[in-house]
């Protein structure tokens, strides 16, 4: 893939690196046991210990750390047996304690690397130098009150790993592959579930610009971007930006930026604190994080088949394509529930391709029109395994079951309900075939002459009468047959 | 009946047999403390008390009688204490009401304390005065001169003077760099600062976490004994309590040293301790070699370094723990509403006194880049040097005798205007303290101007009850 | 002197303490004093020495994933100088 851009002055070469922060799927916050449910009413989920209140101690949340390690196992990365928690100090709003709980200098998760799926089935490597754990602070409302900044704390303390790639990526379209390869990592492992639009998955994003073969450019800093496509504009705009000011003689200043997905534009944060000195020192509230051999084996014995690994399987055992592999293992729900279908019936285990092809081309059209989650989708596995039965019986047409399937999609109903109901079965029924085929040759003498004399095509013209008078319920197979044994007698 | 009124053994005794109640206990005692002129206290409700008390008694006459029921206990104003003002001695808190009971608070109530008020402490605990509390200066009970009011020490001045002027039977205290020890030197009481860990943090305002340690003041080693016995153990809501069972500490007293290894610290020997005080640590030496212990000298080589290191790391600690003192969710907020940054600036500069903002300042300097290295990380390893030196010296002896100031009580006032000269009254305590280790400040001999001195001495991690023994002994002999 | 009265600005602007102008002079004699008697841990060689990590040997206390279900929301926001329905107020930031 080329992924220059054009400016006025030649080709320029985008580099970007991603922080991503992704919250860890857990019951309670990574200090308190305060409860990490989205959406309830403002600081009803706000402990003594999120609030900051005088005296206030943390205490670890043991299930996240083996969250961030089981991440870091998924990630094929260092797992650290000694980590630290550190403050990093600032003042926010949002930030009752002043400082931020995170891992500085020594996070529980060092250095990875993960495989991107390119087009045309190429792949690429991309850098993680590292995850740490960290606390994420509260919300500040700005719009409310026009003197007033309203702070919500729900949020507050809540576990986040933040994964932090090498300036690897290349385009706005391998930072959306990299994040959906990480967002499936995770969801496979079950440690974050990935959810953009309820902010359980940001990223910040660092895009520089440079001449190929040149030097590393300055770079911007692009906070906190909850949507992909958002992620998309907002590299689009500030490469751009950054090549026009640096074609027109300027410098580019390193800045921290916000994206307006309003207009689809970036610009530097206003009040940009005068250089940030976080003064980051080891918690000394929390020990160090000690972790033994035999942790980490408990968990890597645990880990599930990650979404490569159940690529090449589905390539292997089943046949598939490269591209259908990786799209059907792309989504943890998607694999879970085309192993569901396959489970159901022999039919469905004998004929994997057929199952993927109807779980891509149909399914995924449905849901998507419907903006449902495939683990919410109301054809079930067993119902769409039971459809798929009845088209290799040959019980029904693929026509037919493409009309079946929309009626399943949204009656729910069973499919052999579906049929008996609207009377689409396919018939197969030999004598009942044979008397529409003599109907259909006996209103066109002309044509059977015109087919006796060689011309063989015609064939598929009597084909499609017998299946209009059959409102395509015939089973075309056998009517082919018998229109051929009728003709050439 | 004044002599049964300063121990906790001989006022429970009475209690059991039924010769007193506790309502009675506590009409004497809010009698004395309406009387002093001490300042020991900041908060002190004489409704609350007299109610506490009643509900004693009722518990009493129906059969429960708890450890230290109804025993008067003054409680530092660091403590967070549930529906009562809990201030840290600071504007910023001054009408900070808590919802919640801290740990070691709440253990005492369980046994049946009876809490007559939050005593006096230096601003967030940082002094060695008790002259730095927003609520006035702490006069020590035994200054002799009217015209010449004497410093209780510091920080937790106010339970020292209160313990001391018989205003209550035991009181809690917390120790960053001496401020149990010290006070009690000054105050001529028992001060114990437990190994780091033995009780929880959970509810104590935070000044520099990695040193913080509450412990006792109390008349006597058997009731400091007691109040610690109940006020320790393992707390799952603070991570750096030990989860160790405690020992009880008053049963197992005893005043036998005999073959207990003492060692007297060379580097302690400075030019810079006044005569009287060099004398009476001497002394205290001599008696414990006559009553059976073996004395030996030891080195702690690092031992000058302590002070300056202790220097850098609390305030470094106390910087960051005192940025939620912000005006946003309790406690004082300037009325100043331009903008967030305004706002927290004027607050801060208002509701903090001068010391406390010359350390957080300085916390702040000393971990901004550039000098995070030169400053916090070296100081950091100086700690494991000082941590190593108390190490190698309790394998040749089992526990450590000093003297716990290197000064007598001193007028109000004085050493206000030299931050570094208020530092150095904390050389002999803080040492222990960057180690984690327990030390405990006995009562022993006098100034040449009359004063009570103090002496400490330090132990194992988690063998408070040596340091006890040895105490204990020490007290038999005087 | 080791700290100026531009550090002693910078730091105090860290700090969130409003220094007025009259006391800048003071606070940088003072905070220069106290590095100045720092100063002499540079006395101790520490090339070979790693910081202090446990103050005292003890297993770290972790806790579980069980969450507390109770709204402590009357608590956090029982003493807060401003407040309107359940949010904390504070004077408008602009990002
Ligand atoms: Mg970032
Ligand atoms: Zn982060």
């Amino acid at each position: 893939m080329n992924n220059l851009i054009d400016g006025k002055t030649g080709k320029w070469e985008i580099i970007i690196g991603l922080e991503i922060h992704a919250q860890i799927l857990s019951n309670s916050k990574l200090f308190s046991n305060s409860s990490t449910k989205f959406g309830l009413k403002p600081n009803t989920q706000v402990s003594l210990v999120d609030a900051a209140m005088p005296g206030m101690l943390p205490v670890i949340n043991e299930f996240c750390i083996k969250q961030a390690v089981k991440t870091g196992l998924g990630l094929k990365a260092k797992i650290n047996k000694y980590s630290v928690f550190d403050r990093k100090n600032y003042f926010y709003a949002d930030l009752p304690q002043g400082y931020q709980i995170s891992q500085y200098k020594n996070p529980i998760v060092g250095s990875g690397e993960i495989q991107i799926d390119l087009p045309e089935g190429k792949s690429k490597s991309i850098g993680i130098t590292r995850l740490h754990l960290e606390q994420d602070a509260g919300k500040s409302l700005h719009d409310q009150h026009p003197e007033k900044t309203y702070v919500d704390l729900n949020r507050s303390g809540i576990a986040l790993m933040e994964i932090v790639s090498e300036p690897d990526l290349r385009s706005s379209d391998e930072v959306a592959l990299y994040i959906q390869k990480i967002r499936s990592i995770m969801r496979y492992l079950g440690t974050c579930d990935g959810n953009m639009q309820e902010g359980s998955l940001r990223a910040d994003i660092n895009v520089s610009v440079r001449k190929p073969n040149e030097h590393l450019g300055t770079r911007c800093e692009i906070k906190n971007l909850n949507s992909i496509k958002f992620i998309k504009q907002a590299i689009e705009f500030e490469s751009r930006r950054q090549i026009k000011i640096i074609e027109e003689g300027g410098q580019i200043e390193q800045n921290t930026m916000l994206f307006d997905s309003n207009t689809g534009t970036t610009r530097p944060m206003r009040n940009k604190e005068e250089a940030h000195d976080y003064r980051y020192f080891p918690d000394p509230d929390l020990q160090p994080i000690i972790i033994n051999e035999e942790f980490i084996k408990n968990l890597s014995e645990s880990m599930p088949e990650l979404p490569d690994q159940k690529k090449q399987r589905y390539i292997n055992e089943y046949s598939l394509s490269t591209y259908d592999a990786s799209l059907i293992t792309s989504d943890f729900d998607t694999a879970v529930f085309f192993e569901k279908v396959l489970k159901v019936s022999s039919h469905s285990m004998k004929n994997p391709k057929l199952v993927c092809n109807w779980i891509i081309s149909e399914l995924y059209g449905y849901l998507k029109k419907n903006d449902i989650n495939i683990h919410k989708s109301p054809i079930t596995p067993d119902n769409l395994s039971k459809m798929i039965g009845l088209i290799i019986e040959g019980k029904i047409s693929g026509k037919i079951a493409k009309n079946i399937f929309e009626e399943m999609f949204y009656s729910k109903k069973d499919p052999t309900d579906i049929i008996k109901e609207k009377k689409l079965e396919q018939i197969s029924d030999e004598g009942s075939l044979k008397n529409i085929i003599n109907q259909v040759l006996e209103k066109n003498t002309e044509k059977v002459l015109q087919y006796k004399s060689g011309k063989d095509r015609l064939l598929g013209f009597f084909v499609g009468e017998v299946m209009k008078l059959t409102d395509g319920k015939a089973n075309p197979s056998i009517v082919n047959k018998l229109l051929k044994e009728k003709i050439n007698k | 009946m004044e002599n049964e009124f300063s121990s906790i053994d001989k006022l429970l005794k009475l209690l059991k047999e039924n010769k007193i109640s506790v309502t009675e206990i506590s009409k004497h005692f809010i009698d004395k403390i309406k009387k002093s002129e001490i300042k020991a206290f900041i908060h002190f409700n004489e409704d609350n008390i007299l109610d506490n008390a009643k509900k004693l008694d009722d518990l009493k006459s129906k059969g429960t009688f708890k450890r230290i029921h109804g025993i008067p206990i003054g409680v530092k104003d660091l403590f967070c204490t549930k529906n009562i003002r809990t201030t840290a001695g600071s504007k910023i808190l001054k009408n900070f009401i808590p919802t919640y009971e801290s740990t070691v608070t709440s253990n005492l109530l369980n046994e049946g304390a009876l809490f007559v008020g939050k005593t006096n402490l230096d601003e967030f605990a940082m002094g060695s005065s008790t002259t730095t509390s927003y609520f006035g200066s702490t006069i020590n009970p035994c200054s002799k001169d009217k015209n010449k009011k004497l410093v209780a020490g510091g920080s937790s001045g106010g339970s020292a003077a209160a313990v001391s002027a018989n205003l209550c039977l035991g009181a809690t205290g917390t120790d960053t760099g001496g401020s149990i020890r010290q006070p009690a030197s000054f105050c001529g009481v028992i001060g114990i600062k437990p190994t780091y860990g033995l009780c929880s943090r959970w509810g104590i305002i935070a000044f520099a976490s990695s040193l913080d340690q509450a412990g006792v003041f109390s008349n006597n080693v058997k009731d400091a004994s007691i109040l610690l016995e109940i006020m320790a153990g393992y707390d799952n809501k603070d991570s750096t309590s030990a989860n160790i069972k405690i020992p009880e500490y008053s049963k197992n007293l005893s005043s036998n040293i005999k073959g207990k290894k003492i060692g007297i610290p060379k580097e302690y020997d400075t030019e810079n301790i006044p005569e009287d005080i060099k004398i009476n640590w001497m002394n205290s030496k001599d008696y414990l070699q006559k009553n059976g212990a073996e004395i030996i000298s030891i080195s702690l080589p690092h031992t000058k370094f302590a002070l300056p290191t202790y220097y850098i790391l609390a305030p470094a600690e106390a910087s960051s723990n005192l940025a939620r003192y912000d005006g946003v969710k309790y406690g004082f907020r300037s009325k100043i509403n331009d903008s967030l940054d305004a706002m927290y600036e004027v607050t801060r500069n208002e509701g903090f006194g001068a010391e406390v903002k010359r350390r957080i300042l300085i916390g702040t300097y000393v971990l901004s880049a550039g000098y995070y290295e030169a400053y916090y990380l070296k100081a950091q390893k100086i700690r494991s040097l000082i941590s190593n030196d108390f190490k190698e010296a309790f394998n040749k002896c089992d526990a450590i005798l000093t003297p716990t100031s290197p000064s007598e009580a001193f007028p109000i006032g004085e050493k206000e205007d030299d931050p570094i000269k208020m530092y150095l009254n904390d050389i002999f305590t803080v040492p222990a303290s960057l180690a984690g280790l327990p030390g405990i400040s006995i009562p022993f001999g006098n100034s040449n101007n009359g004063l009570p001195l103090g002496i400490q001495i330090i132990g194992r991690h988690f063998d408070e009850q040596t340091i006890l023994n040895i105490s204990n002994n020490l007290e038999e002999t005087i | 002197m080791k700290i100026d009265k531009n550090t002693t600005l910078k730091i105090a602007r860290l700090a969130r303490i409003k220094i007025n102008n009259n006391e800048i002079a003071d606070y940088s004699k003072q905070l220069s004093n106290i590095i100045d008697w720092v100063q002499q841990l540079n006395e101790v060689n520490t090339d070979q020495i790693e910081p202090l990590k446990k103050i005292v040997e003890i297993p770290a206390t972790f806790k579980g994933d069980e969450p507390e279900l109770k709204d402590y929301s009357q608590d956090i926001l029982e003493n807060a100088p401003e407040k309107i329905e359940n949010y904390f107020v504070v004077p408008k930031v602009v990002e």
